[in-house]
Formats: C-alpha cells, sequence, structure tokens
C-alpha cells in the first residue's frame, strides 16, 4: 500500500468542560495546521469524525469544523465507527489522496460526552441491539469488560494485581504528558482499593469519558517533499475491518454472538485480524514494532491486545507487563501517552490521538515520555458494533 | 417452531407468578417463551445449523448466496459459562432496577453447545462470581426483570443446574 505524510499534529487537552466539542475540534485543528506549516485555504479535503452526543453539528463533523474555521470550498466527509470513528475518517483522507483527488486532507474529531456511563438513544427501541442490551440485561460497557478480564483470569491465571500494574505502569508514564486529562500516578493500592465496577474490575481499572480534539494533517509523499518535509512520519498502513463470520466472542453490543453450528470459527479472531491487515498493508510484522498506542478501555484489554497484535503468545501478556518490556525503558513501550485511563474517552477523537502521539515519539518530541529512538509504531482501537482500527506508522 | 406455545400468561394461571394482581408479561415481545421449560426464539437459516438470537434483529449468514428467511426455533435452554461478571452500579436506563436500593446483578455469558454460540443475561438473584467459573452448567428461566403498578416485566436469566450453587456467595 502506498504510504501517506503526516504533516501535522494537534490536540485540544482532555478534560470535563462541557464546552461545545466545535471548540476542542477547531483548536487542535488549528494547532495541527500550524504544526504542517500548512495554510488552512491550501487543504482540499477536510475528513470529519462524527460524534452522536451533540446533535446535528455532531453528525456533520466534517462540515462543523470546515464552516468553524471558514468555509475554504474544501471537499467534505464525516464518518462514523464508534470508537474507531478516526481512524475511519483517516482512511477516507487517505483515499482521498492516495486517488489523486487531492493533495492535502485535514483529519478532526472531537466530542463532549455527559458525565456516567454511555448509554443508548432514547425511547423505545426493540430494534436497536444498544438498547436492548441495556433494557433486559443491564450490560453497561464496563460489563463486556468485566467478561473479558474474568476470561483471562480464568484461561490464564491473570489477577487482579496484574490489571492493576497496568494502571500502575500508564499513570506513570501521563505524569509527564500536558495533554492528559488523568495525571496522577497511582499505586497498586490506590487501585485495589477503588470501588469494584464490574468484577474483576474496579474504578481505576475502566477508563472514564471525557471531552478532547484531535486533528492530522496528512496529504501525499510528493506534497510532503515540495513543502519541506523531507523525512515525515508516515502511515504506512490503516485497518478498518469488520469481523470475519462466524465471530463467537461476545463483545458490544450483543446479546448473543454468532453461531458456529455451520461454518468453522475462522482461525484468526477479530481482534487479531485486525492488526493481520495492518501489519500487511505495511509490510511489516510485530517483531518491528517499537511502541504502541492500544485501546486499554479496561487495563484488562491492553493486555488482550499484547496478544492480538502479535507482540507474545496468547497468555503471556502478563508476564510481559510484569518483565517491564512495556514500561518506558522497556522493549516495547505501550501507552507512553497514558492511554485511555489517563485520558479518558472521547469517543470520535481517539484514535486520532493515538495517531497523534505515535507521531510525537517518531519524531522524538515527546518530551518526558520519549521512547528513544522509536521508528515504527502501531495503534489498537475497538468499537461497537463490529468496529475496530489500526493505524501502522514509521518514519 | 415455537409459534404454537404460549408466550403469555396471567399471574393466576401461573404457580410461579410472585406478584398477586400484576399481568405478567415479556419486557420485549417475541424473544422467549414463558412457560415450565422456557427457552429463547431464536432465527435459524435454512437447511444450515447456523442461529441466530434475537431473530428480530439476526445478523446474515454470509455462506448463503441467495435471500432466505430464518425459520423460528427453540434454543437450547442449558449451556455452560463462557465468562461472567458484575454490574455494581445501577446501569442507565433503558434499564429499569427492580430493587431501592439497587442490588448488584450478576451477569452470565452462557454458550449453548448444540448452537455454538454465547448468550448474555443477567443471572438470577443471589447468584455471585462465587458460584460460577468458567464451564459451570446454566439453564434458563423466566424472571422478573422489573414491576410497575399493573405489570410483571420478564425476561431470561441464567442459573446454575446444581442446586447447592443458588443463592451462594
Amino acid at each position: 500500500m502506498d504510504e501517506i505524510a503526516i504533516l501535522g499534529v494537534g490536540m485540544h487537552p482532555w478534560g470535563k468542560w462541557g464546552r461545545n466539542f466545535t471548540e476542542y475540534g477547531t483548536a487542535a485543528a488549528r494547532d495541527a495546521l500550524a504544526d504542517a506549516g500548512v495554510d488552512w485555504n491550501d487543504v482540499g479535503f477536510v475528513s470529519g469524525a462524527i460524534t452522536v452526543r451533540c446533535g446535528y453539528p455532531g453528525y456533520v463533523a466534517g462540515s462543523t469544523f470546515a464552516q468553524a474555521l471558514g468555509f475554504n470550498g474544501a471537499q467534505v466527509a464525516s464518518s462514523y465507527a464508534a470508537c474507531a470513528s478516526g481512524a475511519t475518517a483517516l482512511q477516507v483522507a487517505r483515499g482521498q489522496i492516495l486517488s489523486g483527488a487531492t493533495d492535502v486532507a485535514l483529519v478532526v474529531g472531537a466530542d463532549t460526552t455527559p458525565k456516567g456511563f454511555l448509554a443508548p438513544n432514547e425511547g423505545d427501541r426493540p430494534n436497536d441491539m444498544d438498547w436492548l442490551r441495556f433494557k433486559l440485561v443491564g450490560a453497561t460497557n464496563p460489563v463486556y469488560f468485566g467478561l473479558q478480564a474474568r476470561r483471562r483470569m480464568d484461561l490464564y491465571g491473570a489477577t487482579s494485581d496484574d490489571f492493576a500494574r497496568v494502571k500502575v505502569k500508564n499513570s506513570r508514564h501521563s505524569v509527564h504528558n500536558p495533554r492528559a486529562r488523568f495525571t496522577k500516578e497511582y499505586d497498586i493500592d490506590d487501585v485495589r482499593n477503588s470501588p469494584v465496577v464490574s468484577d474483576p474490575l474496579r474504578l481505576l481499572d475502566i477508563c472514564a469519558t471525557s471531552d478532547g480534539g484531535a486533528a492530522l494533517v496528512v496529504s501525499s509523499m510528493d506534497y510532503a517533499r515540495a513543502h519541506g518535509h523531507d523525512q515525515p512520519v508516515r502511515v504506512a498502513g490503516i485497518s478498518t475491518v469488520t469481523p470475519t463470520f462466524p465471530d463467537t466472542t461476545i463483545d458490544l453490543p450483543y446479546i448473543a454472538t454468532d453461531s458456529a453450528g455451520a461454518t468453522a470459527r475462522p482461525d484468526r479472531g477479530f481482534k487479531q485480524s485486525i492488526g493481520d491487515r495492518v501489519y500487511a498493508e505495511a509490510g511489516l510484522g510485530p517483531d518491528d514494532i517499537e511502541v504502541a498506542e492500544v485501546y486499554d478501555l479496561s487495563s484488562a484489554l491492553e493486555l488482550d491486545w499484547y496478544e492480538q497484535l502479535g507482540f507474545c503468545a496468547e497468555g503471556e501478556a502478563e508476564r510481559l507487563l510484569n518483565d517491564g518490556v512495556t514500561t518506558l525503558g522497556g522493549r516495547l513501550p505501550v501507552n507512553p501517552s497514558g492511554g485511555l485511563g489517563a485520558f479518558g474517552e472521547a469517543v470520535p477523537a481517539q484514535a486520532i490521538a493515538q495517531v497523534c502521539e505515535l507521531t510525537w515519539q517518531l519524531r522524538g518530541q515527546a518530551e518526558g515520555r520519549q521512547v528513544e529512538g522509536a521508528r515504527v509504531g502501531i495503534t489498537a482501537n475497538q468499537g461497537l458494533f463490529g468496529h475496530g482500527s489500526s493505524v501502522l506508522v514509521r518514519v | 417452531m415455537v409459534g404454537a406455545l404460549n408466550r403469555y400468561s396471567d399471574g393466576a394461571s401461573d404457580s410461579r407468578g410472585g406478584c398477586v394482581g400484576k399481568t405478567r408479561v415479556p419486557a420485549v415481545e417475541g424473544m422467549f417463551t414463558i412457560d415450565d421449560e422456557p427457552h429463547l426464539i431464536g432465527g435459524k437459516v435454512p437447511g444450515r445449523d447456523t442461529y441466530f438470537f434475537p431473530k428480530h434483529v439476526a445478523g446474515g449468514d454470509p455462506a448463503m448466496g441467495e435471500p432466505y428467511e430464518l425459520e423460528e426455533v427453540a434454543l437450547s435452554r442449558t449451556g455452560r459459562v463462557w465468562s461472567y461478571t458484575t454490574s455494581d452500579y445501577p446501569p442507565p436506563p433503558p434499564f429499569v432496577a427492580n430493587t431501592d436500593p439497587y442490588v448488584p446483578i450478576t451477569v452470565a455469558a452462557v454458550e449453548l453447545e448444540k448452537e455454538q454460540m454465547v448468550v448474555l443475561g443477567q443471572c438470577v438473584a443471589g447468584i455471585t462470581p462465587n458460584d460460577l467459573t468458567i464451564g459451570t452448567e446454566m439453564e434458563l428461566v423466566v424472571d422478573t426483570l422489573y414491576e410497575d403498578d399493573d405489570n410483571e416485566y420478564l425476561v431470561w436469566k441464567w442459573k446454575p443446574l446444581d442446586p447447592d450453587a443458588e443463592g451462594g456467595g
């Protein structure tokens, strides 16, 4: 797959202010344009990641940000793919660039998230799986995280303290990230003493929901070279694959899995297939990865990603963690930004923010949390309704 | 086919009805039967052992090249625990808690052997994670989800087959 260049990145800090999401996205976009040295009027395509919590302006996010920056005649699209929306928006922009339809694109996502559990749309909605799971089972997002965490314990002997050590590691990383919402360093007793939310997971094992915004300015390699970006960070692969039938791992928002009664389960599960695709596009493999930003919706899910992305064999993630491999200073630091545990989820911004962090890492600009000499990084992300994403970047 | 089975029964005719005078109705129609051996109403691809639940918002079987109509079938009413967890805080609407104050619910994902699929459900009251392990045999029952002045709203729940596990923890 041909590559595109990341010319600029920008993020509004994450927090919980309840202000207009447009403000966060526009601030991130301006930062990305300044970082890229690209004039807004030269942007030919705006790729917005949709928020479903902010009304009509959220559904037309690309246009909302374009109007806020001042309509410049650029083509526009808005994408929704749950938590993978930002990666899908990047995917759309890459298609525009590689087809030759545009030279330089702005990818932007932002959200304003209410307090508490994410909940379905209002009204009596028996044809909406997202409504059925709350109505009939009380299956909040942490319920699904708890099911996965329990599997790790019963199948691989993971302990609550293993999960807590993920939080401790990521909180240590977050201390050095000025854009993170939570920058307190937690110790294992803090996690142990936080209340259980969905057994075996405790409050500090589970990510919050946040306000935030993130943006990328991406271009063709020719445009990058012509504008003085000789060694830009490049996007070498983007995966936004759907599951392959039958997927018999229960996941958001379904109340039942596919049936493998007639068709055998695929050799690789859904989460594994997300990474497989991005490695194939980039022509690289797990051994090439030097830094990763993975979706720690819960601390235990970070451990699942180590295996799903091929950093270790199944059942060995705890060893990787406890040997310090995934800590800053280790061989393959994971979530040097602090991860979702330090940010909280701002849904349409999150997959873009992962790419922002890797770009800073690969440029050597991640002050205080730098993975020394990193040249190849990967993101991984999951959304509901069969969404997930991975982006592989290199320099 | 389960269409002929009794999906509704009033409090007077059902010995397990706990709420005198209230009408027992499914919280969502058409997803399970209400009788002595209740089961989930699934969809089956004609001529293949591919099942979906719920039938009314089923996915598709990509092996089927031609359009087809799902057959209505009764899914197995026993299975083994695939995983389990709790919701220690009250879920947001449309969930309605059946107790005030809220009592944490236990949720089980149960694998049905014949169908080779996993189905979520609340566990009956009193079951905690201490009563469960991966592989625990479970059976489907119909139980109260919540009540209002007129109705008792029902849902399927999972209950350990081993009576020793009931009410433990």
